[in-house]
């Protein structure tokens, strides 16, 4: 009987492994190939050193402007404005607050993904929003209270697009389900109310929040501007929440809605039991699409005067010892911006795999 | 669940509503103890803020100086940004109780919007922001200059005027935004750039090199700019025409934020009448006798407000020009108390 001794792999020729073969295979396969891999390698050329060279190596990182000697970025005017562009008008001695407040966020959303009792998670999320109001605008409790005209910055911006998220997704549910319901009122309704939204920019909701509403109550109840900018936004939100929310109903098969009523549960009950949770779980990469555009929607905050991050470049920039650092400043809150809309869509990655049942 | 966080959102809601009685506004202010001044959201030198988050401005001066007068203490004023487009509203819906945002006096807002301008606190108007190199020191030597000018705004109108009048040409460079014009002008695409003169001195700033240029002296245009108040509410329009008489008036007499107290014991009957020692003209407006005191001593006279803020001992060092007292060659002037 041959004995067969095992022998050593060989290792692949050399045109075939190695850094040689990876630039071939993928970069340099052909002539055209080549061609617009030479053209992308000189385009990085020209640009990344400059741009690297201005943020960082010929950054002013410290010192005042009389310090500034090189051609870079100046971010000292970042290091200067830090506090109005993460708290706006915040009083200084009270910056503590909304920063508990970001700290409670990350224990709420720690709390609600590891904690299994369902009711204790209840309790959690009812007390979340009404906790986090009252440190923020105090009032209660013996905490001063902050009027909305003075919060700004990073903060403003999150709270707005946190309250658009977390009120507008009830809302939105519940007209994604009336526009699906048989009764003819609540039907002619909430299509209504949704295509009306839809139809209207965001800008014009918010100018007649800002600028039109007021005159309604002229002399009387004067309510509060960031009030009526929430209640816009939450709306518009809504309005898109319930669109995105019919797309999982309708992709749901029919079986499961009549499985459901033969099982003898109500209306409610199946929809509660049976049918959004599979519709919302199918719906969570569009949610989310939608929670990352309404972050950065709120922005537009901006043209009915209240200061969110991005209003506080031009702001901080009408400061007449600091004039003519926009781009410093644009830069900045682009790189907030990304953060923040970077790490919601990693977020909404993990939940889709939390949820992700079936067998694949 | 649902239906508890629909409640306890309604809650907090409630408890964000303030409410406001349709007394006049003098009473109200008094009454709430704090002024609601509605200011821009962003203009250097007018109402921005510094690094602290403050504000700071000749606007936003004279809103302390409104609270000082009522109240008796400059840090009662509420501050309320507006964007150009919401700003008279808020006046009319009873938002803000004056507005002061380097608002120009003209006619159609005055008569059609249901509002009342006060006065002037500054006499602002286009002006001519130019390359040094040009070596020329008025506007009337402008003839083939070359203009960075935004499209379709007043000002463009203004400086097509302004050379038609003067029998000038010039060549034009257009753009779409304020900030490109701006751009054109510090990349040397054009020798001048057109705008109002209190913003050429922001301008200026912003220039890697302010020194390579210079604003002529000339002004092509009227832009008043006032405090505005609700028409109808003539109690109130007098307590801020009369705020702003006084910080000119004081100015004029020469008292200043250091020197008040000492002026409470002077013999000039002007003075007394103004600071309260004599005279009621404080009682007839419905404030405290001491009202100009109070806005003199916590916040200063016009030219102590003007020097701290645009004027020469800030960084835009805007020359004073029109907004000179009467008896200096501008044109401020204000009504006599007594």
């Amino acid at each position: 009987m041959a004995i067969y001794d095992i022998k050593e792999a060989k290792p692949a020729p050399i045109n075939n492994r190695g850094l040689v073969f990876w630039l071939r295979k993928n970069l340099f396969s052909d002539i055209k190939n080549s061609l617009l891999s030479l053209f992308c390698i000189y385009f990085l050329f020209i640009t990344v050193p400059p741009a690297l060279d201005w943020l960082i190596f010929s950054a002013t990182w410290s010192g005042s402007q009389e310090d500034i000697v090189k051609d870079g970025a100046r971010w000292i005017f970042i290091i200067e404005k830090f506090d109005q562009f993460i708290y706006g008008f915040y009083p200084e001695n009270l910056h503590w607050r909304p920063l508990f407040v970001a700290a409670l966020t990350v224990a709420f959303v720690a709390s609600v993904k590891l904690l299994n009792n369902i009711k204790l998670k209840i309790v959690i999320i009812l007390l979340y929003p009404f906790v986090s109001i009252v440190f923020i605008h105090g009032g209660l409790f013996g905490l001063e209270t902050v009027e909305t005209n003075k919060w700004g910055g990073l903060m403003l911006t999150v709270i707005v697009a946190a309250v658009g998220i977390i009120a507008s997704f009830p809302i939105g549910i519940l007209l994604a389900l009336g526009r699906q319901s048989n009764m003819p009122i609540v039907k002619t309704l909430c299509v209504g109310f949704i295509e009306f939204v839809r139809g209207v920019p965001l800008i014009t909701i918010l100018f007649m929040a800002s600028v039109v509403l007021p005159l309604f109550f002229h002399d009387g109840i004067d309510f509060d501007k960031l009030l009526r900018a929430l209640i816009g936004i939450t709306l518009f939100q809504a309005a898109y929440i319930a669109e995105v929310v019919r797309g999982g109903l309708q992709a749901i098969p029919k079986g499961q809605y009549e499985a459901s009523e033969s099982l003898g549960l109500s209306y409610w009950q199946g929809m509660i039991l049976i049918i959004l949770p599979q519709a919302l779980k199918i719906s969570i990469p569009n949610l989310v699409g939608s929670f990352i555009s309404l972050f950065k929607d709120t922005t537009l905050v901006l043209i009915i005067g209240l200061f969110d991050i991005l209003a506080m470049v031009t702001l901080t920039n009408s400061d007449s010892n600091w004039l003519g650092y926009e781009v410093e400043g644009y830069v900045f809150v682009t790189f907030i911006y990304w953060i923040f809309c970077f790490s919601m869509s990693q977020y909404s990655k993990s939940v889709e795999r939390r949820f992700n049942t079936e067998l694949k | 669940m649902n239906r508890t966080k629909i409640a306890l959102s309604l809650t907090a809601a409630l408890a964000l509503i303030p409410m406001t009685s349709s007394a006049g506004t003098l009473e109200n202010v008094v009454k709430k103890g704090e002024l609601n001044c509605g200011v821009s959201t962003g203009i250097p030198g007018f109402s921005a803020t510094n690094s602290k988050g403050v504000w700071e401005g000749i606007d936003v001066d004279f809103c302390k100086a409104i609270a000082s007068a009522v109240l008796g203490n400059a840090d009662k004023v509420k501050y309320i940004p507006l964007t150009a487009k919401e700003r008279f509203t808020a006046l009319q819906s009873g938002e803000i109780d004056v507005l002061v945002r380097s608002s120009t006096w003209t006619s159609s807002r005055d008569t059609s919007l249901g509002l009342n301008f006060a006065g002037v606190n500054y006499y602002d108007g286009q002006g001519f922001l130019i390359n040094k190199k040009l070596g020329i020191s008025s506007a009337k030597e402008l003839d083939g200059a070359t203009f960075c000018i935004q499209a379709g705004t007043t000002t463009e109108l203004n400086l097509t005027d302004y050379f038609k009048s003067q029998k000038m040409e010039y060549k034009a460079v257009t753009y779409d935004t304020s900030g490109q014009t701006i751009d054109g002008f510090k990349k040397g695409r054009c020798d001048a750039v057109t705008s109002d003169a209190s913003q050429l001195y922001g301008l200026r700033l912003k220039m890697d090199d302010p020194n390579s240029v210079m604003v002529l002296p000339e002004i092509i245009s009227k832009e008043p700019l006032g405090p505005v108040v609700r028409q109808g509410d003539d109690d109130w329009f007098n307590v801020v025409r009369w705020s702003l008489f006084a910080v000119l008036e004081a100015e004029e007499l020469g008292i200043t934020m250091a020197n008040v107290d000492a002026q409470m014991k002077s013999d000039n009957p002007s003075v007394k009448r103004l600071l309260g020692t004599s005279g009621d003209a404080g009682a007839s407006l419905g404030l405290d006798a001491k009202w100009a005191y109070n806005m003199i001593k916590q916040v200063g006279n016009y030219g102590e407000m003007f020097d701290r803020n645009v004027g020469k001992d800030s960084p835009l060092n805007i020359d004073r020009g029109l907004n000179k007292l009467w008896n200096q060659g501008g044109l401020m002037y204000p009504m006599p108390i007594r």
